[in-house]
């Protein structure tokens, strides 16, 4: 049998849907029992979320108050110390996931899997290097503890009615006290979420100031979408850093993304790989960025932007 | 503050487009035009801005690479770097295993900080800083966008999912930089002449007393599944219309 153990992701609140892709991902390998870990100063509601995931069989809650922050030199050791009973540990592909698992992997002497897209076997993987321009399959030592992070874009959540067990454990591990929370500032919006959206609006440089991103705002608000940014937007300050998609920022599926004023630069892309449908507009016939697109409109933005917003409004 | 180690790596330009080959074994390196990692620059460029604040404090760039790594190292002491190390090998080098002899090279050295890319834009792992820190038992600060040092301390801010977190952690400490820190400075001529002058040493990792492991075999190399070529919509009616009948808006 394959034990995995998947490192919850969480705000103290709510469980991230990232969490519902590992499952997924978890389920591919087979003969899998499937536990989730939640670290957190106070992890019940959310142990209830992880609980009700299709195909966990054990959730299991470590609760402290140094687990207060989501801090890598802080949660390793503890998953280490847990680590013992797992073949395999998993963590999502997120900044939370990519920071902690290879100082856990270190710890254990073991390598790391990053960007798991892909499941071939129990030890046996594809995932992407180059931007995405090299998806090389990989196969790691069986006799070792497999880590791993999962690239989120290539599953979909596990659905929901499960009925895990939930456990709370105590972990023995000494915890340094060289690394401290000083604390987050997020652009918290009630728009939909970049990441998880089945929408997509994104501006690129053309967009020219800050104030113009406000008409992609104002178009994603009438479709439902979330908005994201190019490297180049968020770079001149037009948009703020959580928005940025691509090899560097998120790598996202949406159901429709519209690149507005994109050139699609190779790491642009490398984030948008995965969405269903994409749509450039551009004043550029011979963009990149047409290269890719499902729909493609030539065009200037400030005014096809609004004219856009107006018909889809009716 | 008195050592900084920046580790630089050398990867293929970000400039190039990829080609897998044929027959899967890899992809094509024969001529490509091979660069500092874009993420090690900014590395190298915080580190160099900590020196013109502070003054004595030495810079010293690692790699771990091919003989001609040299390159890159140049480029890095034409940066201003004061001295360079090279850990010479012909194999690929895994992030654990570079995480492995970075800790030997610090062992070494007793830097009060190390500086790493948050990610190489060649097997994109986003390993070694998070590796490193571990095996040296000290504080990791990943994807920072901004550094401020003070009295044996660093304020880490650090670029993440829901936008911007701020950390402390005591020095010697092990920092991934992210693409916002800074704006790397230009090479110019005269700062290449002079770093024909400043120290590169070459070891290994025997030398070091490392051993290095094969931890992943890589099976296959394939290029992605491309994308169909869509369609051309003249104006935003016909848009609205073709995004209509595909049920998306
Ligand atoms: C290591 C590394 C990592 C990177 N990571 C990322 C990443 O994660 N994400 C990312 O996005 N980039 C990333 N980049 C940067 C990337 O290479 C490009 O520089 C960037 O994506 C360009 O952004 P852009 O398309 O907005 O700007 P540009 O390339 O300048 O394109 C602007 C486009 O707007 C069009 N345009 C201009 N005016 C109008 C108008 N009025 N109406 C319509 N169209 C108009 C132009 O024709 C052009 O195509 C990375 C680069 C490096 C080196
Ligand atoms: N062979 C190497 N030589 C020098 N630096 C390296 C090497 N491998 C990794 N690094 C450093 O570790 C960072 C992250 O690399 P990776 O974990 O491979 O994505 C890079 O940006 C470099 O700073």
């Amino acid at each position: 049998m394959n034990k995995i153990l998947i490192v919850g992701e969480h705000d103290g609140k709510t469980l991230n849907p990232a969490t519902a892709k590992c499952v997924t991902c978890a389920k591919a390998i087979p003969d899998a029992e499937i536990s989730v870990v939640l670290l957190g100063a106070d992890t019940k509601a959310i142990a209830a979320q992880a609980a009700a995931l299709n195909g966990v069989n054990h959730v299991l809650c470590v609760d402290r108050p140094e687990n207060q922050h989501p801090l890598a030199a802080i949660f390793a050791p503890q998953l280490v110390a847990l680590a013992a009973d797992y073949s395999h540990l998993f963590g999502p592909s997120t900044s939370f996931g990519k920071d902690l698992m290879p100082r856990v992997a270190a710890l254990m002497g073991v390598t790391q899997v990053s960007d798991l897209m892909a499941v071939e076997g129990a030890y046996k993987f594809r995932r992407p290097t180059y931007a995405g321009n090299a998806i090389v399959t990989v196969e790691a030592d069986s006799s070792k503890k497999l880590v791993a992070t999962v690239r989120v874009a290539s599953f979909e959540a596990a659905p929901s009615g499960g009925s895990a067990q939930i456990e709370s454990k105590s972990v023995t591990a000494s915890l340094p006290t060289h690394t401290r929370y000083v604390g987050a500032k997020s652009g918290s919006t009630d728009r939909p979420d970049l990441q998880t959206a089945r929408r997509v609006v994104s501006g690129g440089r053309a967009l020219g100031s800050a104030e113009n991103f406000k008409l992609l705002f104002s178009l994603a608000d009438k479709m439902g979408a979330a908005v994201g940014a190019s490297r180049a937007a968020v770079d001149a300050g037009y948009a703020a850093n959580e928005m940025q998609v691509g090899q560097t920022g998120k790598i996202i599926s949406p159901e429709i993304y519209v690149a507005i004023g994109i050139s699609g630069a190779i790491q642009h892309l490398t984030g948008i790989k995965d969405a269903r449908t994409i749509v450039a507009i551009n004043k550029d016939a011979e963009a990149p960025i047409f290269e890719v697109a499902d729909v493609g409109l030539v065009g200037d933005l400030f005014q096809i932007v609004p004219e856009l917003e107006k018909l889809i409004a009716k | 503050m008195q050592k900084i180690l920046v580790c630089i790596k050398r990867v293929v330009d970000y400039n190039v487009r990829i080609r897998v080959k044929p027959d899967g074994s890899g992809v094509m390196l024969d001529g490509v035009k091979m660069s500092v990692n874009p993420f090690d620059e900014i590395a190298l460029e915080e580190a160099l801005r900590i020196k013109e604040r502070y003054g004595n404090v030495e810079v010293v760039a690692v790699s771990i690479g091919v003989p001609d790594t040299q390159q890159q190292l140049r480029t890095a002491l034409a940066m201003g770097a004061d001295r360079a190390i090279l850990v010479q090998t012909d194999k690929a080098v895994e992030p654990l295993s570079a995480a492995q002899t970075f800790l030997a090279v610090a062992k070494k050295e007793n830097p009060d900080l190390i500086f790493l890319g948050k990610q190489a834009i060649d097997d994109d792992a986003n390993q070694t800083a998070q590796m490193l820190a571990a095996l040296w038992d000290r504080p990791q600060a990943t994807y920072a966008s901004k550094v401020e040092l003070s009295m044996g301390k660093g304020q880490v801010t650090r670029e993440v999912d829901s936008g911007l977190e701020t950390i402390e952690v005591d020095l010697p400490a092990v920092i991934s930089v992210d693409l916002r820190l800074n704006e790397p400075r230009y090479v110019k001529l005269p700062d290449i002449m002079k770093a024909k002058k400043k120290p590169l040493e070459s070891t290994t990792f025997e030398a070091l007393g490392v051993s290095v492991g094969t931890y992943l075999k890589t099976v296959k190399t394939e290029p992605p599944p491309q994308r169909q070529k869509g369609v051309m919509v003249k104006d935003v009616a016909e848009l609205v219309d073709v995004l209509k009948k595909k049920g998306l808006i």
